[in-house]
């Protein structure tokens, strides 16, 4: 029998082991920056595999919660008589809160978890050992691309989500509820600033880029080499992503504007 | 082997010693390669014998002991001279591990588009010759997953030649074969390694196909080197263990079974 203190110790080893090698991978990967510069076209089709295929689910996505955000916002809002200030509540959720975390949630559903999967399969079939005995370094090759791509393509996939949403409460808002259009855009104008909201949006969705795609291609880089390996490893990177982005929102939320 | 051949040797393994674990895979084997000429190695499987292609490989590290490429030891080498001295040595996976992803035609062209600048017209003409050599140019246009096992693995041997390494290493090429496939392969290996002057490593179970092309073979069971020599010498062993594996007998000093407790004890232990 082991007892619960011997299991306790070995799973904080395996944690804290498996945690080291994360952060070395992540430091490999970062380092091939400089070898991916000369070969701009490996980072180019990944930008179009992981960024621009997310394009569309972030769009429908954006357009929606910020139709959902027009009618609560308005709800809530008329009985104090201040529909016109809608705009900037809508757009305010959205830039701080709302864009980078549900953009960032769908990102590792619709890319994250690809990115493990596909690493997964060719670690299982020998793709990679096969690349490195064709003295491919499968680290350059594979993983800084991928990684540089989530972390472009996160930032500027939440601001599409934020837009989409400031869209789909004005046509809530104003198109079917009556806010004044004027009021909309000028409250929002004045009201939203661009260091306090935009600029701390925008380093939330950098910084869930960063983590979302080094858990999905360390999860598949580490993943055990079969079919179930592969498929519990893309199963952890969804729910260690969300995880990830939730607990780090509230960090940084803390942090910005505590 | 006296100081003569030793500039003929290409890969020198000396006091191997590897572990999964706890589990002992090598400890203490010494094989040499000869340049130019078909090594074959051979012993049951889960002896090690693809893992010995992955520490020559240098994917892997041996616990102790070193093994050398033209007199340089492979784990003491930095990265980036490790995956300039890869260019050397070609490797066939058992699965042929093809990028499936991409064409037969971008699978044989991938290691010479990757290593040189090359133009495209030569790139093309250098794949063509690759897949003319093991057959398959009119399977150019096809995808990994449309090609049967065999062709898979001529693919792979295309691939693995593609930039004229100095070696090539063959893992289980015949296992799974019917016998036409088998035959082209064996064919093919010994045709490449002597049409290209290649040295060529074949790790194998398949004793008769093996014996049949190799120069010299290792017999490898234990984490040891049993047996060493010719296919002639071999055949003339006195050894019980030589004879059981050389003429495929199911029993004898050899064990089917993997290392476990005794079988009674195990039953007796129940349930845990
Ligand atoms: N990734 C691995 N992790 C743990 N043990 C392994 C791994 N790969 C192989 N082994 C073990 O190493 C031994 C040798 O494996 P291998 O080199 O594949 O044998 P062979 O190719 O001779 O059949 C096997 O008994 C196997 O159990
Ligand atoms: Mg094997």
């Amino acid at each position: 029998m082991v007892n619960p203190v011997q299991m306790l110790g070995r799973s904080a080893l395996t944690f804290f082991e498996r945690l080291g090698r994360a952060h070395l991978f992540l430091m490999d990967a970062l380092w091939g920056f400089f070898s991916m510069v000369m070969r701009p076209r490996l980072l180019v089709q990944q930008l179009y595999s992981v960024g621009v295929l997310s394009f569309l689910i972030i769009l429908i996505s954006g357009l929606f919660v910020g139709m959902v955000l027009g009618l609560q916002g308005h709800y809530i809002l008329s009985n104090f008589g201040a529909e016109e200030t809608l705009g900037v509540l809508v757009a305010a959720s959205l830039v701080r809160e709302l864009g980078p975390v549900v953009a960032a949630l769908l990102f590792s559903g619709r890319a994250g978890s690809a990115l493990t999967a596909e690493i997964g399969l060719m670690k299982a079939t020998e793709q990679l050992s096969g690349m490195e005995m064709m003295a491919v370094d499968p680290m350059r090759r594979i993983i800084t691309p991928r990684l540089f791509a989530g972390i472009l393509s996160m930032p500027l996939l939440a601001a599409i989500f934020s837009m989409m949403g400031i869209l789909g409460g004005y046509f809530v808002g104003v198109g079917l509820l009556g806010v004044d259009e004027g009021a909309y855009w000028s409250q929002m104008q004045s009201k939203i600033d661009f260091s306090a909201d935009i600029i701390n949006g925008v380093i939330k969705s950098f910084v869930f880029g960063v983590v979302v795609t080094w858990i999905a291609v360390f999860e598949g880089y580490d993943s055990i080499p079969t079919s179930e390996g592969v498929s519990r490893a893309t199963t952890r990177t969804v729910v260690h992503s969300a995880f990830a982005i939730l607990g780090l929102d509230f960090v940084l939320t803390a942090l910005m504007f505590g | 082997m006296n100081q003569v051949d030793d500039n003929d040797i290409l890969v020198r393994v000396r006091d191997l010693h590897f572990q999964r674990g706890t589990r002992p895979i090598f400890s203490g084997a010494n094989i040499d390669i000869q340049r130019g000429k078909i090594t074959a190695i051979m012993g049951p499987s889960g002896t090690g014998k693809t893992t010995l292609l992955k520490l020559i490989g240098g994917q892997l590290k041996p616990t102790q002991g070193a093994i050398e490429f033209e007199g340089e030891n492979i784990h003491q080498l930095s990265r980036s001279k490790l995956y300039k001295l890869r260019r050397k040595m070609g490797m066939l996976f058992q699965s042929g591990a093809l990028l499936t992803d991409i064409s037969v035609f971008d699978n044989v062209a991938y290691p010479i588009r990757e290593h040189t600048n090359l133009p495209e017209s030569l790139v093309h003409h250098l794949v063509l010759m690759k897949l003319q050599a093991v057959g398959l140019r009119g399977a150019r246009h096809l995808m990994p997953n449309e090609l049967s096992g065999g062709m898979a693995r001529r693919v792979a041997l295309a691939r693995g030649i593609a930039l004229d390494p100095t070696m090539i290493m063959y893992d289980e090429p015949f296992t799974g074969q019917d016998p036409i496939s088998m035959g082209v392969l064996v064919q093919l290996i010994k045709l490449i390694n002597d049409a290209l002057g290649l040295t060529s490593v074949v790790v194998s179970h398949d004793v008769q196909e093996t014996v049949s092309i190799a120069d010299y073979i290792y017999l490898v069971s234990g984490g040891v080197v049993i047996e060493h020599g010719t296919p002639e010498q071999l055949n003339a062993s006195t050894s019980e263990w030589v004879q059981q594996f050389m003429q495929g007998l199911a029993d004898g000093p050899a064990h089917f079974h993997y290392p476990a407790e005794t079988y009674l004890d195990d039953l007796q232990a129940g349930v845990k």
